[in-house]
């Protein structure tokens, strides 16, 4: 097949979205970890980090629209700049979330440990897991792939109420554990909404390969273009 | 939405070359449709069908049917004057006559004696270059040569002078192809515009102009019809890899 200019800048986005989507996911793991090791030297690198995300950002933004502006994509083309240019800002709020929990790391720390970290870190992980396999599922246009990455994120919403009810029971019992769990409440929210944005990346991986938008749709495994 | 062109197993051929294999379909009534397509598809050939202009060539053979309100205009007794009345058509040069503005126009009035009065003509003529948004621009010099006009005027009087005579149906041949972007932007403003009263195909290299002025668009490669589809999804995810292929420039 003839290469045509365009490929060449198409290539270049799709090798920045995936530093983008790897550089958010190095985020979360980090922030995570900093938060069930107490390490807050990790948690201020994940906040440090989170600059570079922006200007990753950036950079992907100012070439979709030269590649909209210059190019005129048409039918997969304009998918994918499309995709890319919706699902980047998503990256930098996940991003934004994992500087929140390293934040929230760097308070709790300084705290005698509140509980064991047990859900914590499988909420983490599904979050996580479900995050690389959606930009597993965008490299390879998989549809499938990424409609049950969506379903996944009943596990994580799952998780989350799980740890609310034990978090505010804690709290009810144990008022001088207050401010600990409610900054553990925060993190939990923040995983919680990882999910949802992981869900949002997929529902554009569906877009990109079917040209069909399953956003807001009660029935997401099949919707007419 | 009607139908007002209906084609059905259309073959063309020049002599013993076929130019259009089996063409098929429906063409709906105050509908922009646009027909593109490497050059030597046969979109020009298959726009010229439409009003019979290809029974010039000596060696042209047309089989299959072309009906324009579920009249087949190849069936013997067509009267091809009428036909190409009701059946407008612009080229991709302009070709004023070398008369004045006002002549350009009237011309078809006349000749086709459709006007009651000499102001009844003039009236006509306000009226179709009113509509081919040129009358602000020339109202006064109607008399003055059209050749004096620029390459966008021209074009534009010539789409006057197609709708002085009341046609139903106009088809463009490239009707931009040679203008700056203003005069195209011009043009296909009038396009859009010309949509509310009349029935349009246009022929367009230019895929941009398919995708701004068309409701429709059908792509055609080697004489075949590849795809007809809405234009939105001609552009954003058509049926056929080929359709794919030819929009986004991995062939031209």
């Amino acid at each position: 097949m003839e290469r045509r200019i365009i490929d060449e800048q198409l290539d270049q986005l799709r090798d920045k979205i995936l530093l983008l989507g790897g550089a958010t996911e190095a985020a979360v793991q980090k922030a995570m970890r900093a938060l069930v090791e107490r390490d807050s030297e990790l948690a201020r690198k994940v906040l440090e980090d989170d600059k570079i995300i922006d200007q990753m950002e950036l950079e992907i933004d100012r070439l979709s629209i030269e590649i909209l502006a210059l190019q005129h994509p048409a039918a997969h083309d304009l998918r994918f700049v499309i995709s890319v240019a919706k699902i980047t800002p998503i990256l930098e709020r996940i991003a934004d979330h994992a500087g929140s929990i390293a934040e929230a790391a760097l308070v709790l720390n300084t705290e005698p440990p509140v509980k064991n970290y047990v859900d914590f870190p499988i909420m983490a992980q599904t979050a996580a897991e479900m995050l690389r396999a959606a930009l597993d599922a965008f490299t390879n246009e998989d549809s499938e792939l990424s409609r049950q990455i969506i379903e996944r994120d009943k596990e994580i919403d799952r998780s989350y109420k799980r740890v609310f009810n034990e978090l505010l029971e804690m709290m009810i019992e144990n008022p001088s554990a207050t401010t600990g769990a409610a900054h553990l409440l925060f993190v939990a929210k923040h995983l919680e909404r990882i999910g949802d944005y992981v869900k949002d990346i997929c529902e554009l991986n569906v877009y990109l390969r079917e040209a069909a938008f399953i956003k807001h749709s009660r029935n997401k495994s099949k919707q007419e273009s | 939405m009607s139908t007002k062109i209906r084609i059905r197993n259309l073959n063309f051929f020049y002599g013993a070359q076929q130019a259009l294999y089996d063409i098929s379909l429906d063409i709906p009534e105050r509908e922009v449709v646009a027909f593109i397509g490497p050059s030597g598809c046969g979109k020009s050939t298959f726009l010229r069908t439409l009003n019979r202009m290809n029974d010039t060539i000596p060696s042209a053979k047309v089989n299959g049917t072309v009906e324009i309100d579920g009249k087949d205009i190849y069936s013997p007794g067509t009267d091809v004057v009428a036909l190409r009345r009701k059946v407008g058509m612009v080229f991709q040069k302009s070709n004023p006559f070398p008369k004045s503005i006002f002549e350009n126009v009237a011309y078809g009035i006349r000749i086709n004696g459709i006007h009651s009065s000499k102001t009844d003509l003039a009236e006509r003529v306000e009226r179709a270059l009113r509509d081919a948004a040129l009358w602000d621009e020339v109202k006064d010099r109607l008399n003055t040569s059209a050749f004096g006009l620029s390459g966008g005027q021209q074009q534009r009087l010539c789409i006057a002078r197609a709708l002085a005579v009341q046609p139903e149906l106009i088809l463009m041949d490239e009707p931009a192809s040679a203008l700056d972007p203003i005069a195209t932007q011009k043009i296909e403003e009038l396009v859009v515009e010309l949509k509310k009263n009349y029935t349009i195909v246009i022929v367009t290299h230019n895929m941009q102009q398919a995708a701004r002025v068309s409701g429709r668009t059908a792509f055609f490669m080697l004489g075949k019809l590849v795809e007809y589809n809405t234009t939105q999804k001609m552009f954003q995810n058509p049926d056929e890899k080929l359709t794919e292929d030819y929009i986004t420039g991995r062939f031209g």
